[in-house]
């Protein structure tokens, strides 16, 4: 099948005009981050000369690196926790048979239906009583379990033949190795997929670490970048844009290496 | 001889019930074993706090949201009453009315597009979802310069065109707007990626039948893609009425919830309300009402949906 070449023309055109209008304020960004102040006060696109001193400045005035690196720890034990609970759950779901299976399950999907934001008064308070406050425990804990990665994660574990799950029952092979010798492996494209999106959601989180975090010393990148907004100087637009320049690179390289994998992983879960 | 045999069978059988009783709670224990660790995390961490919420909007707080007075539903008589409550659940409602079509239509329209089989689509592809991994707090800063009343670019673009300039997030009339569009943005990506992995699963066969038969790019595009999109794209409707729902990060960031609380959505006023005012009861009040919108929102989808959708 090929397409007539006027309706190529018609393709390549729109796709470049919408990604250059969906790429511009991140690319306006960019180039002011590299700006002089004396550039973007005047209006200028593209910047005269190119200047690091903002990066500098915003390293220099801002504990950027601390706040990082909180991200970097809060992110990855998010990201592990919901691997390590989705696919225990996710087991039980497709390879256990009991009693209570089919309404457990139901309990699940209900929790789809409760918003965060409407139960965060009791959570911070939960999180305010046990001392948990400006911890890591605090910012990670409540996020380890979820319906969605179960979901996603139960969806490959299906592909799974029962025949496997028997042979290793008759081979005497238990549940606990079968999961982690078995079950684990084959399905380990849709869990770089769940620890993908995991790792994503919780770098970019907003409400819960701005409530749960005081002092800088768990405090996120996402909430330095707000602190960084309200504090700088309104005409010190370029070392907010290389903050919040160096605050998205981490995911949108992420996000650039696994699109594709997200791409499939998502619809899997999403649907069915 | 019988006797004995007898005998034995029965012995037989009440070992039989016996062990697969057993083998009944050891596969239940183990069943609970895997899913306990998420069980109590979503008791402690959602059920629980589902059920406080409600208590506590019965009660008044003090100012470290211990329970003082019993009220009963005073603190819903108060919210629906106080106007600053009732503008939020309106703005809320306009919030949701402009980003939920706007976010479809316009990932619809480029997933549509980077579909199509071209050489170097990829690319396209990477940059349509590149809004995906940018999170709230960096997207907003990118948009408070663009909103900028003298430097940012709209105004800018405005002034070549001769019009006067916008103010776009501290008019009242133009606030809500320019924060619909900022937040259209931030959506895209997560709603693209989903609706391009639907397009990419319709079966090509169907597409090849139809180029048989001379059918027209509209022709397919009405009559092949959407239909088979429905299921995805229900799913997109409703995963995008419920975070619109939730928004806070870019209200938080570019307005605080005004000018003339014009852009105060129900998640920002639940957290000026409980951690600002230090009210746990009258913002368990408001979180309740958040929670019902949200749960007849996803059942009334569920039901249209349910019609509408064409499952395979």
């Amino acid at each position: 099948m090929t397409i007539p070449k006027y309706q190529k023309i018609v393709f390549y055109l729109l796709l470049t005009v919408s990604a250059l209008l969906i790429f511009a304020p991140a690319l306006i960004a960019f180039s002011m981050s590299f700006m002089s102040n004396k550039d973007i006060m005047t209006g200028h696109i593209i910047p005269t000369s190119i200047t690091f001193d903002n990066y500098v400045k915003v390293f220099e005035r801002f504990p950027l690196v601390d706040f990082l690196l909180n991200s970097l720890i809060v992110s990855i034990v998010i990201m592990l926790g919901q691997l390590v609970l989705c696919s225990l759950a996710a087991y039980a779901f497709v390879f256990l048979e009991f009693k209570g299976r089919d309404v457990l399950f139901f309990v699940f999907i209900a929790t789809m239906m409760v918003p965060f934001e409407a139960s965060i008064i009791p959570n911070f308070q939960t999180i305010r009583d046990m001392g948990w406050i400006n911890t890591y425990t605090g910012l990670t804990l409540p996020f380890f379990a979820m319906a969605f990665g179960t979901f996603l994660l139960r969806q490959s574990f299906k592909q799974i033949p029962k025949e496997l799950k028997e042979a290793s029952e008759i081979a005497g092979i238990g549940d606990f190795k079968f999961f982690l010798t078995i079950v684990l492996p084959v399905a380990r494209t849709s869990l770089l997929t769940l620890g993908v999106y995991g790792f994503l959601t919780s770098w970019n989180m907003y409400l819960w670490p701005l409530l749960t975090t005081t002092d800088d010393t768990t405090r996120t990148v996402q909430i330095g970048l707000r602190q960084l907004q309200s504090q700088e100087q309104l005409n010190e637009w370029g070392v907010i844009m290389a903050g919040a320049i160096i605050v998205v690179l981490p995911t949108l390289i992420l996000l650039f290496l696994g699109q594709k994998k997200l791409q499939q992983g998502l619809a899997e879960g999403a649907l069915k | 001889m019988s006797e004995v045999l007898a005998h034995k069978e029965q012995n037989y059988m009440k070992e039989f019930v016996k062990v697969k009783r057993i083998e009944r709670m050891k596969s239940f224990a183990k069943g609970m074993l895997f899913l306990s660790p998420s069980i109590i995390l979503f008791t402690v961490f959602l059920f629980y706090p589902m059920f406080k919420t409600m208590y506590l909007s019965f009660f008044l707080t003090n100012s470290s949201g211990a329970t003082t007075v019993f009220v009963g539903l005073d603190n819903y008589k108060a919210i629906f009453t106080s106007p600053l409550f009732v503008q939020s659940l309106k703005v809320t409602f306009l919030f949701v009315l402009y980003t939920v079509p706007g976010t479809i239509i316009v990932s619809l329209f480029l997933a549509i597009l980077a579909n199509e089989k071209l050489r170097g689509v990829g690319i396209f592809r990477t940059i349509f979802s590149s809004t995906m991994g940018i999170s709230v707090a960096a997207a907003s800063v990118f948009w408070m310069f663009l909103f900028h009343p003298t430097v940012g670019w709209l105004n800018q673009i405005l002034d070549v065109f001769g019009i006067e300039a916008i103010g776009w997030l501290t008019d009242p009339e133009w606030a809500l707007f320019s924060v619909s569009i900022s937040t259209i943005w931030m959506n895209i990506g997560f709603t693209f990626l989903i609706l391009l992995g639907g397009l990419q699963s319709i079966d090509s066969y169907l597409y090849e039948s139809a180029d048989i038969d001379g059918a027209s790019y509209v022709y397919k595009l009405f009559r092949i893609t959407i239909p088979m999109l429905s299921p995805t794209l229900f799913f997109v409707i409703t995963v995008s009425f419920i975070n619109a729902f939730q928004t806070f990060g870019q209200i938080d960031m570019l307005t605080r919830g005004g000018p003339q609380n014009e852009t105060n959505v129900i998640v920002y006023s639940i957290y000026q309300e409980a951690f600002m005012n230090y009210q746990h009861g009258a913002a368990s009040a408001q979180a309740i009402v958040l929670f019902v919108i949200i749960l007849i929102l996803t059942l009334i989808q569920f039901k249209l949906g349910e019609r509408k959708v064409h499952y395979q």
